[in-house]
C-alpha cells in the first residue's frame, strides 16, 4: 500500500458508497413526477404526459472500498447522470447517496466543496483540461483550489506526472499532446489531490482503440498499487469486463444487473444483457477457476491425469494454451498450492462456447 | 362604436412622457448638480493628465511605442509594425499630430471606462438570466437610439467639452463589450467548467482561473468593437465641444474646406486601423485553443 489514505477512513468499513432509491428527473417540476415513476409509468409515457425526461429511476447499489465498479450502458441509459449524482454535479431528485455512511445529499455548499476537494475527484471524457495552462499547472489545479502552497503543489504534481508517464512534458500545453497523453494529465490531476474515490466518466472513450487498451492497462497497474475506490463509466462492454471488479448495467435509467464480470457473462439477468454479452470473448473474461463449473456431471478427469498446472486466476484462454501444449488436462491451483480441480479440454471448450441463459426468466 | 373607430388617435390617451422627462432632467440638475460637477471635474483632471502625458511625449517615442505594441500583438512580425507606425507618421505630415494625441486621450479614457464598467456588467449578465433579460432591451436601446437624443442631456449634465464627449462615447460604445463578455463567459466549454466544479473550485476561483481566461479572446473582440465604435463617435462628439480630429473634420465641413475634412477623416481612419490591429492581435494571441503561441 503506497497510499496511506485509502482504507483508513472511519471504521474502515467495507462499503464505501451506498446509493439508495435514487431518482433523477429533468424538467420544470421533477418532484411531481416521482409518484408516477414509483407507479411504474414508462419513460416515454412520462415524457408524453408531463414533458419531463427521466434520467435515473430507483437506483440502489453499493460500491465497496478499493474496488473498481464499472457502470455500463448505452448513450441515454443514465450512466453519466449517475456518476454526476455521486459528486452532485447533478442534483438527484430523490434518494440517498452515502459516502462512508455520511449522507452527501445533506451537505451544504461548503461541505460539498470540501468533499470534492479532498475525497472524490473526477476524470472526464474529453479531458476537461485548461487549454491555456501547462501540464504542470493543470495537474496542480485541485491543490491550488485547496490553497496548497506553490512549492508543495509542484512537488506533488511532479511525482504524479512522472507516475503516469509524462515526465518531461511538465511545461507542454494540452494542445501539444496526443489524446492519450492528455488523459494521462486528467488522471494525474485527479490523483494529485489523493482522493479516496475516483470517478471516471467515459475516461477512455475518446481515445483510439490501441491507446485505449494501453490506458486500461495503465489504470489496472496503478490501481493494483493504489486501491482507490473507482467508479468507472463506459459504453464499452469489453472495457467494463476488463476493468471492473463488479459491473452494473444500466438501461433507460434502470439498473438491470450488478455482478462480477463472470456473473454478467454467464448469467445475464435478462435478454438485454444477454444480447450484449453474446459476442464477448469468454476465454478472456472467465478464469480457470470459473471453467471448472462447466465440467460434465460425471467428469472423469482426476488429479493423476493432470499434465500441467495453472493458476486459478489465469484466464481461460491461458488455460487452454497450457492444455494444448501439454496434450492433456491441467490442475487448477488456488492459494497455497491447493488444487481446486482438474480442467480438461472438453470442459474448457464448453466454458468458452456455452450460450448464456437468462438467469431468472 | 363605429364613430370611435373613425376617430383619429384619441387625444385623451396621450402619455406626457415629454413633460415627465423634462421635469425629471430639471430636477436631477437642480438636486444633484454638485454630483455631476464633481464627476465632470474628476474626469477632466484625469483627461488633462493623460493628454498632457501624451503631448509631453516626443512624437518619435509615440511612433516607436505603437510599433512595439503592434509588433508584440501581431506575434512578433516586423512588417505590420513598420506600416502601422508609418500611418501615424503620415498623420503628422498632415499637421494633425497634436489633434491626434487629443483624440487618442479621449479615446483611451472612454475605452478605459467601458472596460472597467462593461466587463463586470457582462459578468453579472452571464451569471444570471434575469439580469440578461433585463439588460438586453436597454443595450439594444443604447445602440439604436440616435446619438443626438442623448447628446443634449449629456451636455446639460456635464457641460460642453471633452467630458461630455467621453460620456456620450461611453453610452454608444459600451454595449458590445458587455455583450461579448457575456457571450464569451457563456461559451466556455462545459466540461472544463464541470472539471473545475468537480475539484471543488468556488464560484470565484472558477471565474478567475477558468471562465475569464477562456473568455478572454471574446472579451478582447469586445474591446476591439468598443474602440471602433468610440472612433465612430469622434466627429459627433466634437459637436458637443470635444477637441481633436473630430473638431478638424467639423471645421472642414463648416468652411467648405474639403481637403481639411479629408486629412482629418483619413487621420481618424488611420488611428482606427492601428487600434484595430493591436486589439485584434491580442484577441488572437490570447486564444488558448489556438495551437501556436
Amino acid at each position: 500500500m503506497t497510499n496511506p489514505d485509502s482504507g483508513t477512513a472511519p471504521g474502515g468499513a467495507k462499503l464505501h458508497i451506498e446509493v439508495e432509491n435514487l431518482f433523477k428527473v429533468f424538467g420544470p417540476d421533477p418532484q411531481s413526477v416521482v409518484p408516477l415513476l414509483q407507479e411504474g409509468v414508462s419513460k416515454d409515457d412520462i415524457l408524453a404526459r408531463t414533458g419531463h425526461t427521466v434520467g435515473l429511476r430507483d437506483i440502489s447499489l453499493n460500491v465497496e472500498r478499493g474496488e473498481t465498479f464499472v457502470v455500463m450502458g448505452l448513450s441515454g441509459s443514465g450512466k453519466s447522470t449517475l456518476v454526476r449524482c455521486l459528486n452532485r454535479l447533478i442534483e438527484p431528485t430523490t434518494g440517498t447517496v452515502r459516502l462512508d455512511g455520511e449522507d452527501i445529499l445533506a451537505l451544504g455548499p461548503r461541505g460539498l466543496r470540501d468533499m470534492r476537494r479532498h475525497t472524490m475527484s473526477m476524470v472526464f471524457q474529453r479531458f476537461g483540461l485548461l487549454p491555456h495552462r501547462t501540464v504542470l499547472t493543470n495537474v496542480t489545479f485541485g491543490l491550488r483550489v485547496q490553497g496548497v502552497g506553490l512549492e508543495e503543489r509542484r512537488e506533488r504534481a511532479s511525482a504524479w506526472i512522472e507516475r503516469v508517464g509524462l515526465a518531461g512534458y511538465e511545461h507542454a500545453l494540452p494542445s501539444e499532446l496526443s489524446g492519450g497523453m492528455q488523459q494521462r494529465v486528467g488522471l494525474a490531476r485527479a490523483l494529485c489531490t489523493d482522493p479516496e474515490v475516483l470517478l471516471m466518466d467515459e475516461a477512455f472513450s475518446a481515445l483510439d482503440p490501441l491507446i485505449r487498451r494501453e490506458m486500461q492497462g495503465a489504470l489496472v497497474r496503478l490501481q493494483e498499487e493504489l486501491s482507490k475506490t473507482i467508479v468507472f463509466i463506459t459504453h464499452d462492454l469489453d472495457e467494463a469486463l476488463r476493468l471492473g471488479d463488479r459491473v452494473a448495467i444500466l438501461k433507460d435509467g434502470f439498473l438491470v444487473q450488478v455482478g462480477t464480470p463472470v456473473e454478467i457473462v454467464t448469467r445475464p439477468a435478462d435478454d438485454y444483457v444477454r444480447a450484449f454479452v453474446e459476442d464477448v470473448d469468454r476465454s478472456r473474461v472467465l478464469r480457470a477457476r470459473d471453467a471448472l463449473e462447466f465440467a460434465a456431471p460425471h467428469a472423469t478427469a482426476r488429479i493423476d491425469d493432470a499434465r500441467g498446472r495453472i493458476d486459478a486466476n489465469a484466464t481461460l484462454g491461458e488455460a487452454l494454451a497450457v492444455i494444448a501444449d501439454g496434450g492433456g488436462p491441467v490442475a487448477v491451483v488456488g492459494r497455497n498450492d491447493r488444487v481446486l480441480g482438474v480442467l480438461d479440454g472438453t470442459t474448457a471448450l464448453r466454458a468458452v462456447t456455452e450460450r448464456p441463459e437468462v438467469a431468472n426468466s | 362604436m363605429l364613430t370611435f373607430l373613425n376617430q383619429p388617435f384619441p387625444e385623451a390617451w396621450r402619455i406626457p412622457l415629454r413633460g415627465w422627462t423634462n421635469d425629471g432632467v430639471d430636477w436631477l440638475i437642480a438636486t444633484y448638480g454638485d454630483v455631476f460637477r464633481g464627476i465632470t471635474d474628476t474626469m477632466l483632471l484625469l483627461l488633462v493628465r493623460v493628454e498632457r502625458g501624451l503631448a509631453a511625449m516626443p512624437w518619435w517615442l509615440v511612433v516607436l511605442l505603437v510599433a512595439a505594441l503592434v509588433w508584440h500583438a501581431s506575434g512578433r512580425r516586423i512588417w505590420p509594425a513598420v506600416t502601422l507606425s508609418g500611418l501615424l507618421v503620415l498623420v503628422g505630415t498632415f499637421g494633425l499630430w497634436s489633434e491626434m494625441m487629443t483624440t487618442l486621450a479621449i479615446m483611451l479614457i472612454a475605452t478605459l471606462f467601458t472596460i472597467v464598467i462593461g466587463i463586470p456588467i457582462g459578468i453579472a449578465m452571464a451569471r444570471s438570466d434575469l439580469v440578461k433579460t433585463l439588460l438586453r432591451p436597454l443595450l439594444d436601446g443604447m445602440q439604436t437610439m440616435p446619438s443626438f437624443v442623448y447628446l443634449v442631456p449629456v451636455v446639460m449634465f456635464f457641460g460642453l467639452g471633452n467630458v461630455a464627449a467621453i460620456i456620450a462615447t461611453f453610452i454608444y460604445a459600451v454595449p458590445p463589450i458587455i455583450r461579448l463578455t457575456d457571450l464569451g463567459l457563456r461559451l466556455v466549454d462545459t466540461e472544463v467548467l464541470e472539471a473545475a466544479h468537480a475539484f471543488g473550485a468556488s464560484e470565484r476561483q472558477t471565474l478567475i482561473w477558468v471562465r475569464l481566461p477562456l473568455a478572454l479572446p471574446t472579451i478582447m473582440a469586445g474591446v476591439n468593437q468598443t474602440i471602433m465604435m468610440a472612433l465612430a463617435m469622434v466627429v459627433l462628439a466634437s459637436m458637443i465641444g470635444a477637441r481633436g480630429l473630430g473638431q478638424e473634420v467639423l471645421r472642414g465641413l463648416q468652411r467648405g474646406d474639403v481637403g481639411l475634412g479629408l486629412e482629418a477623416g483619413l487621420a481618424i481612419v488611420f488611428v482606427a486601423i492601428v487600434m484595430d490591429r493591436i486589439t485584434a492581435g491580442y484577441s488572437r494571441r490570447w486564444d488558448p485553443t489556438a495551437k501556436e503561441r
